[in-house]
């Protein structure tokens, strides 16, 4: 735009600003969910600097800000993929098939704690946890009943787990051999992301160092035997349910991103063997242009650096391609049916913002997992959006708004900000030892809950239009206790019935493997295909790795 | 003057999400009271044991992982057999109402604080029901 019109803009905003000072507001903060100031109103003066050809570009053009691919959703719409997963594999199996029927197009498997953190359901600290949160799976026989009649060359699969990630993909690796789909087939992602482990949601087994090499090796394998894998998916999520700000979400999840492209070429790896299959998760809370801004300033931020900072030439190393999961932070015990329409605000932000794949929560999550109804709304949701809205037709809807490029803008300087910080305090694993991480997150969490309390922040049906009477009324999802006993007597089968010879000898192996350098891949595998448990497999790496600890605080 | 009320806020169990706990343990301590924090994936033994040897008057557990059933009971046990059945157990996370009900009226816990609770809530709550000479 040029000078002038500019001063012409300038001076009709001084006029009209005169007319608007004599309107009262109403008594609130105007603030985003992340307690970030806005204006009352944006123009080209906010974005004066813009430059439509460096800041956006084009869709599947670098710096990618308008999305990953040249033809978005009109190639192909989003992936509707929900997490879900509990009690034992014949359960959870039944509910894919469940899933597949009704249209959706990928799986994500959620396990119990018990497999997130490596112990076998009959180990002591297990006790009351099987099969609660997810799907109980302690040895490829419980991977192959998970994927009974469900052909994983047909399928891509996301499986949410960390510290034993190579574990859990080496089962389904072997599931694959089992069915006869060679692994150069497989689809599907591993969240793989230990980092946001220590940085949010704290289910770590091992130290960062022996858990960084667990993650270059797969990074190594997947390029030579897994091509199709994402093999992980740095996430920002549970960073955002830990209670930090958008920025903070942003800024910590490429921070992780960065730290992870710089242990694999540290690794001896080609940034361009291993950076495209590198995906990307994030939370779409309920402040909706904030979250649209963040995508947008994800992708560009990302692509940039590969290609700038890390000397990435394969395009496909500069994509930032990413999965959403709505805020569950966001969802309300209270009147749990207007969890819907939140739900329903934040799938459109994410598909507003160009993501990759989408899980909408259910409205009965914030008290149990979710019935087969519920689901069933929370994908209808994600239809109606594909199919009614017309939203789809167009790439990057929003583009040339003047508060959404402002606020990308903000969101990208921001985050400039924190990479600053987090490399004067000596790099992401510094920053975890230092808490750092932790303590932002704490405080911002700290300050949203006073700032509900104190009703400064509204809450429909927590802190404001609060019904007293109310009855809950919808049917909740229990698991029957007797599904525990019934998986722990399962693995102690399994352990009277293999060959326990083999199963001793690939642990042996593996532990030699381990307190040495070679990729501990095919190590694994072994271990597996002899059926050997998770929990004895942990184990195994825990004697020689050791175990991490936090130092509490709060 | 009185002395401070002492709160243990406790993880039991393996799940990791500590936002509730740590936010409850520093809106607790803003209220006065002195809170000491166990930290994650604690057994009902070492949550015990904590209880004991800082003394004190309450212990908070926070529970997202769905083991409230099995968890909260056990520590409740614990303690009683420790001889220590004076500190209040109270709970909070992610409850069904018919669980609230079955822990209360089982005598597992005095209460029990479910998504959406102010702060202020549960600070009044405790302010009431212990006695500090």
């Amino acid at each position: 735009m040029s000078g002038s019109k500019m001063d012409e803009i300038k001076v009709a905003r001084e006029k009209w600003l005169t007319e608007r000072m004599k309107r009262k507001d109403r008594d609130v903060r105007f603030e985003t969910v992340s307690g970030m100031q806005v204006n009352d109103i944006y123009t080209p003066e906010e974005i004066r600097d813009f430059d439509y050809l460096r800041d956006l570009g084009f869709p599947g053009e670098y710096p990618y800000t308008r999305g990953v691919q040249h033809n978005m959703y009109r190639g192909r719409l989003w992936t509707m993929r929900q997490f879900a997963g509990f009690a034992t594999a014949e359960e959870s199996n039944q509910r894919y098939k469940f899933l597949l029927e009704k249209g959706q197009t990928g799986l994500s498997v959620a396990f119990d704690m018990p497999t997130i953190m490596g112990y076998d359901s009959d180990h002591p600290r297990s006790l009351g946890e099987v099969g609660r949160v997810g799907v109980a799976i302690d040895s490829l026989a419980d991977m192959e009943t998970l994927f009974d009649g469900i052909p994983l060359d047909k399928v891509s699969t996301s499986m949410t787990t960390n510290a034993p990630a190579s574990i859990l993909w080496c089962m389904y690796i072997a599931t694959g051999e089992k069915q006869g789909v060679p692994s150069e087939k497989l689809t599907g992602t591993i969240q793989n992301d230990i980092l946001k482990e220590y940085i949010a949601q704290k289910s770590w087994i091992f130290p960062p160092e022996p858990s960084m090499r667990l993650i270059t090796n797969i990074f190594e394998y997947a390029s030579k035997h897994v091509p199709k894998w994402n093999t992980i998916s740095i996430s920002g999520y549970h960073i955002r349910e830990a209670g930090s700000t958008a920025v903070q979400e942003l800024a910590f999840t490429l921070a992780d991103g960065f730290a992870y492209v710089e242990a694999g070429i540290n690794a001896g790896l080609d940034v361009d063997d291993f950076a495209p299959r590198l995906s990307f998760f994030f939370n779409s809370h309920i402040d909706f242009f904030e979250e649209i801004a963040k995508y947008r300033a994800a992708r560009r931020i990302w692509a940039r650096r590969m290609k700038e900072k890390y000397g990435a030439k394969n395009p496909k190393s500069w994509l930032l391609r990413f999965h959403t999961q709505t805020a569950g932070c966001s969802l309300t015990a209270q009147q749990p049916e207007n969890n819907i329409v939140r739900t329903a605000y934040e799938a459109l932000a994410a598909v507003l913002g160009g993501t990759q794949s989408l899980h909408t929560n259910s409205m009965d999550e914030v008290l149990a997992l979710p019935t087969e109804k519920s689901v069933q709304i929370a994908l209808r949701t994600q239809q109606i959006i594909a199919y009614e809205t017309g939203v789809a037709n167009v790439i990057d809807p929003l583009a040339g708004s003047y508060y959404v490029e402002a606020l990308t803008n903000k969101m990208e300087e921001e985050a400039e900000k924190y990479f600053e910080e987090i490399e004067r305090r000596g790099g992401v694993l510094a920053c975890i030892e230092q808490n750092f991480f932790q303590q932002e997150i704490a405080d911002a969490a700290y300050q949203y809950q006073r700032a509900i309390d104190k009703k400064q922040r509204i809450q429909v049906g927590v802190n404001e239009f609060v019904d007293p009477d109310e009855k809950l009324d919808i049917e909740i999802l229990t698991i029957d206790p007797a599904i525990e006993r019934k998986q722990v007597e399962k693995v102690q089968k399994l352990r009277r019935e293999r060959n326990n010879l083999l199963v001793r000898d690939t642990l042996d192996a593996l532990k030699q493997a381990a307190q040495g350098t070679d990729n501990l891949i095919p190590y694994i595998l072994d271990c597996v295909r002899a059926y050997a448990t998770e929990g004895e497999i942990v184990q195994t790496l825990r004697e020689v790795f050791g175990e991490y600890k936090e130092k509490p605080t709060f | 003057m009185a002395r401070k009320i002492r709160v243990l806020v406790a993880k039991p169990g393996l799940d990791g999400h500590d936002r509730g706990a740590r936010v409850i343990a520093r809106g607790l301590r803003d209220a006065g009271m002195e809170v000491v924090y166990t930290g994650l994936h604690q057994t009902p033994e070492q949550i015990v044991e904590a209880a004991i040897q800082e003394d004190v008057d309450v212990v908070g557990l926070s529970i997202l992982s769905g083991a409230h059933m099995t968890l909260i009971p056990k520590v409740t046990e614990l303690l009683r057999e420790n001889g220590a059945g004076d500190i209040i157990v109270i709970g909070g996370g992610t409850i069904p109402e018919a669980d609230v009900k079955a822990l209360k009226e089982g005598g597992w816990a005095a209460e029990l604080f479910t998504p959406g609770t102010p702060l202020e809530t549960i600070v009044e709550w405790i302010y009431e029901h212990v006695k500090v000479d």
